[in-house]
């Protein structure tokens, strides 16, 4: 939004005043000032009329006009200060003590977090979102940079904290790729080449390319998830990613959790996918609601990581015949042994 | 006492926010009651009940919603005394886009979804611009892109609005909000020096009073006639 100006209020309507400037209704609205939005008068001689019928002060009117604009603004331009989150541990679903006391994040690092249907991952993603502050059922706490964040809660704009990804979520609008992400990239105050970075990242991550002028319902599940990994990356200024369970995801999994560390994420992603859970350096186990053990990624999984990402290329190889008509060989298992000197 | 006026366009939430939140102040043990008012049908007190929470609801039926509520504020009022009521919540569904239930010295919170178009948030009017709290459901099922530019907008038009995503299904966030129903200001003195934030939409006519002839022979009253280019 663009400082409004002594120019800009002598030459522009009302009506179009109240189109670039959307929060001068409410600020009509609430000091009582009737108009009619279509009317053709310019703002001074509305409150020129106003003040003198009610003896108010339209350059008070103004001023505090000017200092919501300029409030949001810096909303739009803000960039969180972020480095460290800390997890503390409170109680399991009878009210004992967790047996991880503790977990440290910094910026790049990736947590996989594992555990049965119903053991606590939601709400482990729940207090973070909350920024608990021992105040949730679980009785955590979650530290920003040594401190609570209660504060920080519900900072929108550029402060956010948290953005969230999960198989749940569909892209809803009635428009093209780079329609929202036109949209979401002013939203955020960023420069508008970033709507096509943001195309050509999420075409990387997706096996199937798409084009800006696609409509966003068309995308298949696997592009839509290449888009927001993308759109989450690139676009979103929050230094948090909590990702709820997105295996099916038809995406190249690796290349997804590389490109949100690029960007100096602090990533949590909760599944059930061994591929998923081994991508991550450590990996936090739940049970009946608590952290129950943090487990290294050891040399023998990190081996065992890069055996199952061929599994997944060999099935990705099948689904891909499979989809062009061509018939279908059984796997040389002993051929793969010997290539890739398996046991 | 604390009054609490809710209000949001039809299905974006707002009884299963309300539902998840008055759960938490319960449990909290303060005394919380709801009064619905809706136009034609409200099953939503049932489902008020169910939950344990003391519920009453108004139907407007042929009258004007907006001045139906207004000229029975009194009437909720005498209800949670009556009740002993420490908070009383009044959730409107009937409400137009012009309209706003919103009292001055009361906390205002508007519920609005995520699904119901980026256009949303400009073509309400008062009831989302001259609220404390508004209140953004269904964050669940779209993505991060378009919460964010939804909250941005509703930022636009709000700017010192609160916003708070809830989940109204899981609850995620309600606790958040019970917490604002906490600090919301008390009722100061009785009800001859509460204010509405906004004027009621002006209405009488022949309409108002049961026409259904259409033409300019049966419009008697206040009337605006479309100018057309």
């Amino acid at each position: 939004m663009q400082p409004l100006t002594d120019e800009i209020l002598a030459r522009t309507s009302l009506a179009s005043l109240l189109a670039d400037y959307p929060l001068l209704e409410s600020a009509l609205l609430e000091t009582g000032i009737e108009f009619d939005p279509a009317e053709e008068v310019t703002l001074p001689a509305k409150l020129a009329q106003w003040a003198a019928l009610r003896g108010q002060s339209a350059e008070a009117f103004l001023a505090q006009l000017r200092e919501r604009i300029d409030e949001l603004n810096n909303l739009l331009g803000a960039t969180v200060s972020l480095t460290r989150l800390a997890i503390l541990a409170g109680r399991d679903k009878s009210g004992q003590p967790e047996q991880v006391t503790q977990i440290a994040l910094q910026r790049g690092d990736l947590l996989a977090i594992v555990g049965p249907t119903g053991s606590g991952k939601s709400r482990l993603l729940a207090d973070i979102e909350w920024l608990a502050t021992g105040d949730t059922p679980s009785g955590r706490t979650i530290l920003a940079d040594g401190r609570t964040a209660a504060d920080r809660r519900f900072a929108s704009g550029g402060e956010q904290l948290i953005a969230q990804l999960s198989q749940t979520m569909s892209f809803v609008l009635d428009a093209t790729v780079e329609e929202l992400l036109g949209l979401h990239v002013e939203s955020r105050g960023m420069a508008a080449g970033l709507v096509q970075d943001t195309i050509a990242a999420a075409n990387d991550l997706s096996g199937e390319p798409f084009s800006g002028a696609t409509p966003l319902t068309s995308l298949s599940g696997g592009q839509t998830r290449a888009l927001m990994v993308a759109d989450t990356a690139l676009v979103c200024r929050s230094p948090i990613v909590l990702i709820d369970e997105i295996e099916n995801a038809g995406i190249d999994r690796r290349a997804a959790f590389n490109l949100l560390l690029s960007q100096e994420k602090i990533v949590l992603s909760a599944t059930h996918d061994p591929l998923l859970a081994l991508l991550a350096p450590r990996r936090l186990c739940m049970r009946h609601g608590a952290m129950h053990s943090l487990h290294e990624r050891t040399g023998e999984e990190e081996a065992l990581l890069a055996d199952l990402e061929r599994l997944d290329d060999i099935h990705a190889a099948i689904r891909t015949r499979l989809r062009l008509g061509e018939r279908l060989n059984a796997i040389d298992f002993a051929q793969l042994r010997r290539e890739h000197s398996w046991p | 006492m604390q009054l609490i006026t809710v209000a949001g366009p039809p299905s974006s939430g707002k009884t299963s926010v309300l539902i998840k939140t008055l759960e938490a102040l319960m449990a909290d043990g303060i005394a919380a009651g709801v009064i619905k008012f809706d136009c034609l049908v409200a099953d939503d007190d049932a489902v008020y009940r169910s939950a344990g929470v003391p519920v009453q609801k108004g139907l407007s039926g042929v009258l004007c919603p907006d001045h139906y509520f207004v000229s029975n504020i009194d009437r909720v009022l005498e209800w949670s005394g009556r009740r002993q009521l420490a908070m009383t919540v009044i959730e409107s569904a009937g409400l137009c886009n012009r309209c706003s239930p919103h009292i001055k010295g009361s906390l205002a919170v508007c519920v609005l979804d995520n699904v119901s178009g980026l256009h949303t948030p400009k073509k309400i009017g008062p009831m989302l611009k001259l609220a404390d709290v508004v209140v953004v459901t269904k964050g669940d099922i779209v993505s991060q892109a378009e919460r964010e530019v939804f909250a941005f907008r509703v930022q636009s038009v709000a700017p010192r609005a609160r916003i708070i995503r809830v989940n109204g299904r899981s609850g995620q966030g309600a606790h958040a909000l019970a917490e604002m129903f906490k600090a919301a200001p008390a009722l100061q003195g009785d009800l001859a020096a509460l204010r509405l934030r906004f004027p009621m939409p002006a209405a009488l006519c022949s309409y108002c009073l049961g026409e259904t002839r259409v033409g300019p022979d049966y419009q008697i009253g206040q009337f605006r006639k479309l100018n057309i280019d």
